[in-house]
């Protein structure tokens, strides 16, 4: 599927294309003459597989991010309508603004009526215009503050879904008060009594994904990524090099494998063999799977003590010396 | 690692100095001359107006010492936490190691980090404190920002006290990668306890207030103060001009613009900043109405007391 479309192919794809097309040749050809080349392709289709697995497994920080910017991985309202019983999407901030960036509704998710939201990509260029290409505005904070409010009055778990390159830093953003938003929404989610449960399923873009991102459980899918600084604007300021952002890909610690060895993320979800866009239908049970894992252990704590526990977690961030002061 | 240590072990024995602004002074240090209009001034005398240019008032960049001097009562500051260092936990290295540049910058400022914490008094009204310093890497967000502005939020929220931070940064510190971000994050539930025990929480914001510092305790003041003409901004005043390929208005991400836009809730001239804060301080000084979940925590303590009437 995805891994015939040479246009959106990334480089370290391309030799399991060449494959996949080999494969796909002998099938026409054994079509055409007759003849039985079953044993050739099961050995092609286990060498593909395995090419796929090391390739996949071995993935540079730079690549990750190539991986969770694919056009074809899926998005926010991919996994919302996959995963959901039921769903409705809700629309505005009631302050103006209906951010298209920003998408999020009532849904009904293993039998239980939840809130979710999450930045959303388009899924071709004209969608990706209308949506910004995920970054949200004031509007869009807004927008997933209320929905939550909304969860929390309601006694309905909030689920969000994480996938921005960054907030966005227009000139109406700076107006409409993007820091103040991204605040209001920092400090309110502490507040709520229900469960909170993020996932970063592409980009995890700095202040724009925190955003919406204080939970409970903050997960990560494995090919995702979470970044302090997009690396190019990185590169830019300290290498003073937008080109050395491979660099600064790998200097910020930003794959899935470092944020949890950090203590800034509490699981990473495997993806199917190839990355969630090879295999869609599986990375949304894989999703799923999880999201009901984690509101079950989620849901038999009492709201205060989830509180706490929400507290402490993003309390006890940080890594720093205490000189003991004795004398 | 260790040497950090040293570093702050030999800080100990030294006597406290006072800082100097050498970039101003000029030569001797006796005068110095406004970065705006030219003007040449008395050091002693510009000090004396809080280093506010007494012909164009123009507010020239204070740091964290002279900024505790110039807001808080003689004597009354007591430093919180100065124990903490900055660490390397991503063994990062740009053109230079984190590790480096964190070692020159503190003996160059002689601070530990980019803010100062610690209780204090403003017109005899107590507050919790917190100054940032710019000349610390651009005033950036670390884990040591984060925990030491956590800490002195908790503090407060514990001894029922005002917060007062003087904000004065680039954002977050990119060296240390996701830590930085999630400081954000950290402080904010801070103050959300802070603010759900009905304490009165002030940011004053200072040029320059940017990124992840915006975007998070900077706007989250119950009143926000700010100081003439400073730059407060989410995405730098570049980024933006990236963005939409123009050029921008003089006045955009000003003080003055964020005021016209609803988002601060005055300017205060530096000169009268002390007594703005001691007028805030005091009427605000009348015990908050409990929230009524403490009520209910506290139903034994009421009981003891009618018995104590009784
Ligand atoms: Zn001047």
């Amino acid at each position: 599927m995805a891994s015939n479309d040479r246009r959106i192919l990334l480089d370290f794809e391309k030799p399991l294309a060449e494959l996949d097309s080999q494969i796909l040749q002998i099938r026409e050809l054994a079509e055409e003459n007759g003849v039985d080349y079953s044993d050739q392709i099961y050995q092609l289709e286990a060498r593909a597989l395995e090419l796929r697995k090391e390739i996949f497994s071995n993935l540079t920080p730079t690549q990750r991010l190539q991986v969770a910017r694919h056009p074809r991985r899926p998005s926010t309202l991919d996994y919302i309508q996959a995963i959901s019983d039921e769903w409705m999407e809700l629309h505005g901030d009631r302050r103006g603004f209906d951010d298209p960036a920003v998408v999020g509704g009532v849904a009904r998710f293993n039998g239980q009526p939840v809130v979710m939201l999450g930045q959303q990509k388009g899924r071709d260029t004209k969608d990706n215009i209308a949506r910004n290409f995920g970054m949200a505005s004031p509007g869009g904070y807004r927008k997933a503050i209320r929905l939550m409010e909304h969860a929390d009055r309601f006694g309905m778990p909030i689920l969000t879904f994480i996938d921005t390159p960054a907030a966005w830093a227009g000139i109406e953003a700076e107006q409409f008060g993007q820091g103040e938003a991204i605040a209001y929404n920092l400090r309110e989610m502490f507040k709520f009594e229900v469960p909170i449960v993020c996932t970063v399923i592409g980009e995890g873009g700095s202040g724009g994904a925190l955003g919406i991102g204080v939970g409970d459980r903050v997960i990560m899918l494995e090919h995702s990524v979470y970044s302090v600084a997009p690396p190019e604007a990185c590169a830019a300021i300290l290498w003073r090099d937008a080109g050395k952002s491979a660099q600064a890909a790998d200097a910020l610690k930003i794959t899935a494998e470092d944020l949890q060895r950090l203590g800034i993320i509490d699981e990473i979800l495997p993806e199917p063999i190839g990355a969630a866009h090879a295999d869609p239908l599986q990375a949304t049970e894989i999703l799923k799977d999880a999201l009901i894992r984690t509101l079950a252990e989620l849901s038999s704590m009492g709201s205060q003590q989830r509180k706490d526990l929400r507290y402490q977690k993003f309390r006890s961030i940080g890594v720093f010396a205490e000189a003991s002061l004795t004398a | 690692m260790s040497s950090l240590f040293d570093w702050f072990a030999n800080r100990q024995k030294k006597e406290p100095e006072i800082q100097a602004q050498p970039e101003r002074d000029i030569a001797d240090g006796l005068w110095t001359k406004c970065d705006k209009c030219s003007a040449l001034t008395y050091t002693k005398d510009l000090k004396a107006n809080q280093m506010v240019c007494l012909e164009c008032n123009h507010h020239m960049r204070v740091f964290s010492d002279e900024r505790l001097r110039q807001i808080l009562d003689p004597d009354s500051w007591q430093p919180m936490n100065e124990q903490l260092l900055p660490l390397d936990p991503l063994g990062f290295r740009d053109r230079k190691p984190y590790s480096d540049r964190v070692r020159e910058t503190q003996d160059k400022t002689k601070l530990t980090d980019a803010v100062q914490t610690g209780l204090g008094k403003i017109e005899g009204n107590p507050v919790a404190l917190g100054v940032m310093d710019f000349r610390f890497m651009g005033g950036s967000m670390g884990s040591v920002v984060g925990e030491k502005l956590t800490r002195l939020i908790e503090r407060a929220t514990q001894q029922r006290i005002p917060v007062l931070i003087v904000c004065a940064s680039g954002g977050a510190r990119m060296q240390e990668g996701m830590l930085s971000l999630m400081q954000m994050a950290k402080i904010s539930g801070a103050l959300e306890r802070h603010r759900e025990a009905n304490l009165l929480y002030i940011p004053l914001l200072t040029h320059p207030t940017a990124g992840g510092v915006t975007a998070s305790f900077a706007m989250l003041g119950d009143i926000i103060l700010a100081e003439p003409k400073a730059t407060i901004a989410f995405a730098g005043r570049r980024v933006v001009e990236q963005t939409i390929r123009e050029k921008l208005p003089d006045d955009f991400q000003t003080a003055e613009y964020l005021l016209g836009r609803g988002f601060i809730d005055a300017i205060v001239p530096r000169t009268q900043l002390r007594k703005t804060l001691g007028q805030l301080l005091r009427l605000h000084q009348s015990p908050p109405t409990v929230p009524s979940k403490l009520v209910m925590h506290h139903l034994p303590d009421l009981k003891t007391l009618s018995s104590i009437e009784g």
